[in-house]
C-alpha cells in the first residue's frame, strides 16, 4: 500500500541513469517522491519541507556516483539525513550523586507510560540498579494496579497513595530516598496537550520532584499531531529525551523523525512489545529504514529469534548450507517462520524487493500456507526425505488426507523442486531472483560465513557486525547495524559512529549532562 | 515459481541465516547482564482451544447513577477552538492561486487525512474550478467542505425487524416497534429479537481508548432503557478486568470475568450465556488491544467473534475502536481488522486533542467503513454520535 521508497525513485530512475549529474528537474521529481513517502510514513509536514530542502541543497549539482544509480545516490543521501536527524547528540545516562535520580514520564493517553515505566524498572534492574516505581496516576481505573501488577513481573517496588498527584509524587520520591533506591521512575496520568489544568498540573509534579529525566513517552503510529504535542510537552516540562512505543506493529513512525527535529532531544528507547522484555536501545539507522518502507529487517531478526527454536534453526542452516533441503525441513522451517506473523507482512519487511515481489507479497494468502503446510504433514517422513518415491497411489492417499486435489500436490512438489534449485543457488553464492543485486547481498553467504570465522579469531566485535551488514546491504552500502540489546551497564550510545563515509566528518554521541543545580 | 514458494524461499534462506548468525555472535559474546528473573507470566499465553468453565461474574453494582447529560460534538472541542486558522484568510480570497491549493492540501495533510485521499479530493476541486463551478477562494473552501461532508455522511439505519436487514433510505430509528427505547448512538445497529442477545464486540490495537468506551456506552444504552451486561474480554493486559470493573459500578451494569491469562472466548461465551439467563439484551465485548501484525493474536479475535456469534448471541455491531492520534496506519488498522472481523463501524477516540482524526476519511473512502461514535473525553459522558457536518468543520478549522 505505502511504497517503499525504493520503488518510487526507481520510476523515475529510467530518466536518471544515462546522465553525467543529477539536474534540478531530476531532482525535483526525486523529492517529490521523497516527499511523498515521508507523510505517508506520518512525517509532519513541516518537518518534510526541512528535510527535503536539506536533501536538495546536499545533492544538487553532484556528480553520480559510479556504482550507484541517481535513485540509489539520492536513497543513500536521504537515508544518511534520516539517520542524522534521529541519531546526532545522544543522551548520557548519568547519575545522580545524591540518590535517587529521578525519572519522569509524561505523554498522552494511552501512548504506552505505564508498561514503559515497568520496562525501564526491569532494564535498570538488569544494569544492576535498585529502582522504586511510582504509580501517580490517579486519573485512569485501576492504573497504579496496573503497575503493581507490572512492577511484580519486574521484581520492583512499586509506590502510590490515594492523594493528589502532585503530592503522591512528592512522596514517592522521598519514598525512595528513605528506600536508599537509586532510581526512582514516576509514571504520571495519560494528559492532553492542550488540557491547559492537566498540563499545569504536570509542570507542578516535575516542579516538586526536580527530575534528572525528562521522558517523553509517544506512539509510533502517531500522526502528523506528534509534533504539537511532543512541543507543548516540552515548553511545559523542558523533555530530556523520548521513548517510541509500539513499534512492533507496521506504522512506519515517521513520528519519530519529527519528534526529533523539532523537539531536538534524543530518542533514547524503543519499545517493541507487550512483554517487559520488548524494549531496547533506540537504533537510528533502523528507524531510518522503517521510515522509507525499507524494511526493519534487524527487528524481524530479532523478533526471529525471540519465537524461534533456536537447536532447529541451527541444524536445518547447516543442512542448508550443504546443499541439503528436504521437504522435512521445509515443514520445520515453515511452522517456525509462520510463528514470526502474516508472509505478506514479512516480505514487505526484506530489504532490496523489486515492485514485482512487493505486489506479489500483497498477493499472497496465508490461508494458502496453511494447506501447503497440510499437504507436506500429510506425507510421511521417509517421503518428505525423497519425493521421488510419492507415486500415483500417495499422490492420492496425500491429497485426501490434506483435503486438497492430487493437483495441488504435485504444483507442491514441483514448486518446491524449484525452491530446492534456488536455494542451491544462493548457497553457492548467487543472487535471488527479484531481489535488488546490492553490495554483499544474501548471495555470498558462504563469504560472510567465512567472514564470521575471521572476525571469532580475531576476538570479537564490539557491537557493529559486519557480516549481517554486508548480507543485509541495504541502499548503496547502507547502514551498518548496531549491536542488539543492551550490553553491560553502559551509556547510551547512537549508531552508526561506526565506518564513517569518507570526507565526512560524523559527530561522535556528544554528552547531554542534566540540568544544573540538580 | 510462484509467489508463495518465491516468498516462502526467501523467508527461509535470510532469516534462518541471520538468526543462527545473531545466535554465533551472542554466544561468542562476554558475559552479558544477568537475565532477568521471569516472575508472573510475561509472554502472552497461548490461546487455548477448549473453552473453560464459568467464573462467577462480580457483584452487581449499587444504585443506578443519574442518566447521562447531553453533550454535543461543539460542546467536546471546546479545547481546540480560537486556534488560528489559515484557512480562514482562503475565504476574503477573490481568485484561486496556487498557494490557495498549496494551503488546502496542507490543512488536509495536517489533519491526517493522507496524501491518496488528499490528492483524490484536490483533483475533484481542481475539477470544479476548471468547469466554472466554483469561482473564489471561499466558494473553493465551501466545495471541500460539502465534498468531505458527502464522502462521510451515510444513510444507514438499521430495522428493528428480526432480520436485521439495512433499512433503505426512509430512517427508521432502531427498535422503533419497542415504544420505551430511544434511539441511541448513530446507527449502532440492535436486533429486538427475542431470546436473542446482542453483542457488540470491542476492537482495536493497544492503548485507543476500547475500556473507557465501552464504560461510557454502558452508561448511556442503560439509560435508554436497554439492559446492559459487560464482558471482560482482555484477559491478558495486567489490571484491565479491574478497569472495566470500575466502569460497571459507574454505569451501574454487571460485568462477567474470567481469570487473569485465560481464555477471552470464554468469557464472552459466559457473558452471552448469562445475558440469555438473566434477560440482558446487550453485552459489550471488552478485548484486548493488539496490534493487527500479529497473526496469532487477530486469530484469538477471530476466535472470539466466532464464539459470541453462537446462539442466543449475535454480533451485530464490531466496532474498531481507533485514535484520533493515528496517523496512517489507522487506514491499515481499518482494512486489516476488517479482514479479520468484518468491522462494522469506528469509534474515534480522543477528539478532544489536537489531533484532527482525518485518517478516517481515508477509511470511508477506501473501505467504505463509517464512524459511529466519537470519544471527547475521559469522563463517562464523553461520547457522542458521529456528525460529519460538525467533524469538517472541526477539520477544516
Amino acid at each position: 500500500m505505502f511504497d517503499a521508497l525504493s520503488d518510487r525513485l526507481e520510476r523515475i530512475a529510467g530518466r536518471l541513469r544515462s546522465r553525467g549529474r543529477l539536474t534540478e528537474a531530476d531532482l525535483d521529481q526525486a523529492l517529490a517522491e521523497i516527499r511523498t513517502a515521508l507523510l505517508e510514513a506520518d512525517v509532519e509536514l513541516g518537518v518534510v519541507r526541512g528535510f527535503t530542502d536539506a536533501v536538495r541543497a546536499r545533492c544538487s549539482g553532484t556528480a553520480l556516483s559510479k556504482s550507484l544509480t541517481p535513485g540509489q545516490q539520492v536513497i543513500k543521501v536521504v537515508h544518511e539525513e534520516l539517520v542524522r536527524i534521529l541519531g546526532g547528540e545522544t543522551l548520557k545516562l548519568t547519575y545522580a550523586s545524591r540518590p535517587p535520580t529521578v525519572v519522569l514520564l509524561a505523554g498522552l493517553q494511552g501512548s504506552g507510560k505505564t508498561t514503559t515505566a515497568a520496562k525501564l524498572a526491569q532494564w535498570w534492574r538488569q544494569q544492576g540498579r535498585h529502582p522504586l516505581l511510582v504509580g501517580a496516576d490517579l486519573q485512569r481505573p485501576a492504573a497504579v494496579d496496573q503497575l503493581r501488577v507490572l512492577g511484580a513481573q519486574a521484581g520492583v517496588t512499586v509506590f502510590s497513595e490515594p492523594t493528589d498527584p502532585v503530592a503522591l509524587a512528592q512522596a514517592g520520591v522521598e519514598e525512595a530516598r528513605r528506600l536508599g533506591r537509586d532510581v526512582c521512575i514516576i509514571d504520571t496520568a495519560g494528559r492532553l496537550a492542550i488540557d491547559a489544568e492537566l498540563m499545569e498540573e504536570v509542570r507542578r509534579i516535575s516542579e516538586v520532584t526536580q527530575p534528572h529525566y525528562t521522558l517523553l513517552v509517544i506512539d509510533a503510529m502517531t500522526g502528523q499531531d506528534a509534533v504539537a504535542t511532543a512541543n507543548a510537552f516540552h515548553q511545559t516540562l523542558e523533555l530530556d529525551g523520548v521513548i517510541l512505543t509500539k513499534l512492533d506493529g507496521d506504522a512506519r513512525g515517521g513520528a519519530a523523525l519529527s519528534v526529533k527535529e523539532v523537539v531536538g532531544r534524543p530518542i533514547v528507547f524503543a519499545s517493541t512489545g507487550e512483554r517487559l522484555a520488548d524494549f531496547d536501545l533506540f537504533h537510528p539507522d533502523r528507524m531510518a529504514d522503517r521510515i522509507l518502507g525499507m524494511g526493519d529487517v534487524l527487528s524481524l531478526i530479532e523478533q526471529a529469534e525471540r519465537t524461534m527454536d533456536h537447536e532447529a534453526v541451527a541444524k536445518s542452516a547447516a543442512a542448508m548450507m550443504e546443499g541439503r533441503f528436504t521437504l522435512e525441513d521445509f515443514l520445520g522451517q515453515l511452522q517456525q517462520v509462520r510463528k514470526l506473523g502474516s508472509l505478506g507482512g514479512i516480505m514487505k519487511l526484506m530489504p532490496g524487493m523489486s515492485k514485482e515481489m512487493r505486489q506479489a507479497a500483497d498477493q499472497i494468502d496465508d490461508g494458502e500456507v496453511s494447506r501447503v503446510e497440510a499437504i507436506v504433514r500429510s506425507m510421511t517422513p521417509a517421503e518428505r526425505e525423497n519425493p521421488t518415491l510419492i507415486d500415483g497411489s500417495r499422490r492420492v492417499r496425500i491429497a485426501r488426507g490434506s483435503g486438497s486435489s492430487t493437483q495441488d500436490v504435485n504444483q507442491l512438489l514441483k514448486q518446491f523442486r524449484e525452491m530446492q534449485k534456488m536455494m542451491k543457488g544462493v548457497m553457492a553464492g548467487g543472487g535471488i531472483p527479484g531481489m535488488a543485486a546490492g553490495p554483499g547481498k544474501l548471495g555470498g553467504l558462504r563469504s560472510a560465513r567465512k567472514q564470521m570465522a575471521a572476525l571469532e579469531a580475531m576476538g570479537g566485535t564490539d557491537g557493529v557486525d559486519p557480516a549481517l551488514a554486508e548480507l543485509f546491504g541495504g541502499a548503496g552500502g547502507g547502514p551498518q547495524p548496531l549491536g542488539v540489546g543492551a550490553g553491560p551497564p553502559r551509556p547510551v550510545t547512537a549508531g552508526g559512529s561506526k565506518g564513517s563515509r569518507p570526507g565526512k566528518k560524523k559527530k561522535k554521541g556528544g554528552r547531554v549532562t542534566p540540568p544544573k543545580g540538580r | 515459481m510462484t509467489a508463495l514458494y518465491l516468498a516462502l524461499a526467501v523467508i527461509v534462506v535470510v532469516v534462518l541465516a541471520a538468526v543462527v548468525m545473531v545466535v554465533w555472535r551472542r554466544r561468542r559474546a562476554a558475559t552479558g547482564p544477568a537475565e532477568a528473573p521471569t516472575p508472573g507470566p510475561i509472554g502472552r499465553p497461548p490461546s487455548t482451544v477448549a473453552d473453560t468453565p464459568t467464573r462467577a461474574p462480580t457483584p452487581a453494582a449499587t444504585a443506578r447513577p443519574g442518566a447521562p447529560t447531553a453533550r454535543s460534538f461543539r460542546d467536546g472541542l471546546d479545547k481546540t477552538r480560537g486556534l488560528f486558522s489559515p484557512l480562514r484568510a482562503l475565504r476574503s480570497r477573490g481568485t484561486v492561486e496556487a498557494a490557495t491549493w498549496e494551503q488546502l492540501e496542507e490543512a488536509l495533510l495536517r489533519a491526517d487525512v493522507g496524501v491518496a485521499t488528499t490528492d483524490a479530493l484536490l483533483a475533484d476541486l481542481r475539477r470544479k474550478v476548471k468547469s466554472k463551478e466554483v469561482a473564489g477562494g471561499g466558494d473553493l473552501l465551501d466545495a471541500l467542505r460539502a465534498d468531505l461532508v458527502d464522502l462521510l455522511a451515510i444513510e444507514q439505519r438499521w430495522d428493528g425487524a428480526t432480520d436485521g436487514e439495512l433499512a433503505g433510505s426512509a430512517p427508521e430509528a432502531p427498535g422503533s416497534d419497542d415504544e420505551t427505547v430511544e434511539p441511541v448512538g448513530r446507527d449502532l445497529r440492535f436486533d429486538t429479537e427475542p431470546g436473542m442477545v446482542n453483542v457488540w464486540l470491542f476492537v482495536g490495537v493497544n492503548g485507543v481508548g476500547k475500556t473507557t468506551t465501552i464504560g461510557k456506552l454502558a452508561r448511556q444504552q442503560s439509560a435508554a432503557g436497554r439492559s446492559v451486561l459487560l464482558a471482560a474480554g482482555d484477559t491478558f493486559r495486567a489490571a484491565a478486568g479491574e478497569q472495566l470493573a470500575r466502569w460497571a459500578e459507574r454505569s451501574g451494569t454487571e460485568l462477567v470475568r474470567g481469570a487473569d491469562g485465560g481464555d477471552p472466548s470464554a468469557v464472552v461465551f459466559d457473558a452471552v450465556q448469562r445475558a440469555a439467563a438473566r434477560g440482558n439484551d446487550l453485552v459489550l465485548a471488552d478485548t484486548a488491544g493488539r496490534l493487527h501484525t500479529k497473526v496469532n493474536l487477530v486469530e484469538e479475535l477471530k476466535k472470539i467473534r466466532r464464539v459470541a456469534e453462537r446462539p442466543p448471541g449475535r454480533v451485530t455491531e464490531v466496532l474498531l475502536v481507533i485514535d484520533a492520534t493515528t496517523g496512517q496506519n489507522g487506514l491499515v488498522q481499518a482494512r486489516e481488522f476488517t479482514e479479520a472481523v468484518e468491522v462494522t463501524g469506528l469509534v474515534l477516540t480522543k477528539l478532544d486533542g489536537t489531533a484532527k482524526g482525518g485518517v478516517v476519511v481515508a477509511v470511508q473512502r477506501q473501505l467504505g467503513l463509517p464512524v459511529k461514535l466519537v470519544g471527547l473525553g475521559e469522563g463517562p459522558d464523553d461520547l457522542v454520535p458521529f456528525d460529519p457536518e460538525q467533524f469538517v468543520d472541526a477539520l477544516l478549522a
